[in-house]
């Protein structure tokens, strides 16, 4: 089998206090179920580590995490290399529910945006208030980074992780690093 | 531009991460119904200045659908609620007849 690369490839771009870098692999696991169901919460648990997070949090991070992307919808988070393994155990656990896991993990990719004014650089892209007040760490928001889908989720003060599908990787990467060439608004 | 909060996810959804799915409250008149409720359900549509109901999809972010209350005149928002319900909820007609009184939208009122 040829082995599994990421969309970008490990690329790397910083202008100014923001870097911009591939995460690399990442594991990515769609959950959809009753996220109020007993056997899931211990599934998800079982699986990254983490408990189901309230709505619009994530939960962990690269390493194992847990993100609310719908009511019915987690994005489970974990080693690339653990996804189809973790897949077959939640399916397992889940037998008897009504539910979805499915390895969502080569569909994606990550992109981790570090910098001072981290926030700024989204800001400008999607048409989400991302005042750190209303904007907390572990805060994670589905939604469009200019014309196409995305997702983040504010993992420390300044940094943020970026998901999107794999087919618009460059797009995204592009257009995040036109926005931190830019330079700071100096609004947050 | 237009601002509606997702009941699900509780964000303030601007406009472009949503995508509109036309009227709301509308009841299905399938194969073997009466040809006129048929017409009614398949084309007859409101089309107030005012007072309006209206199905959205929150397309970019969590994917589900809910309904608005808004005015078509001056696009002031009225409320929003999840799509699970045959009728607005009792708050927000409340919220609607202190705002426009005598306001009138199919047989709600």
């Amino acid at each position: 089998m040829p082995e599994a690369t990421s969309a970008l490839n490990g690329r790397e771009a910083s202008a100014g206090a923001i870097t911009l870098r591939d995460a690399g692999l990442v594991g990515m696991i769609t959950l959809r179920g009753n996220l109020a169901s007993a056997k899931l919460k211990a599934a998800v648990k079982k699986a990254v580590g983490q408990a189901v997070p309230e709505v619009r949090r994530m939960a962990g991070g690269l390493e194992g995490g847990a993100g609310w992307m719908s009511p019915d919808e987690l994005l489970l988070v974990t080693a690339h290399d653990k996804a189809a393994e973790t897949v077959a155990a939640l399916s397992a656990a889940l037998k008897a529910e009504h539910h979805m896991a499915v390895n969502v993990s080569d569909a994606r990719a990550v992109i981790t945006l570090r910098g001072g004014h981290a926030a700024e650089v989204l800001a400008k892209l999607a048409p989400a208030d991302l005042d750190p007040d209303l904007f907390p760490v572990g805060e994670l928001r589905r939604t469009r980074l200019g014309q196409v889908a995305a997702a983040f989720w504010k993992s420390d003060e300044d940094t943020f992780h970026v998901i999107c599908f794999r087919s618009v990787a460059d797009y995204v990467f592009d257009l995040l690093e036109a926005s931190a060439k830019a330079g700071p608004v100096g609004v947050f | 531009m237009l601002t509606l909060e997702c009941p699900y996810c509780g964000v303030q959804a601007d406009e472009t991460e949503l995508s509109p799915g036309g009227e709301a409250h509308l009841k299905r008149f399938g194969p073997g119904s009466d040809i006129d409720d048929f017409e009614g359900y398949l084309f007859m549509r409101e089309n107030p200045k005012g007072v309006h109901f209206e199905r959205w999809r929150h397309a970019y972010g969590c994917g589900k659908w809910f309904l608005a209350a808004r005015d078509t005149a001056t696009l002031e928002v009225f409320g929003t609620y999840p799509a699970q319900t045959t009728e607005p909820p009792q708050a927000l007609r409340e919220a609607i007849s202190a705002k426009r009184p005598g306001w009138r939208w199919r047989d709600f009122a």
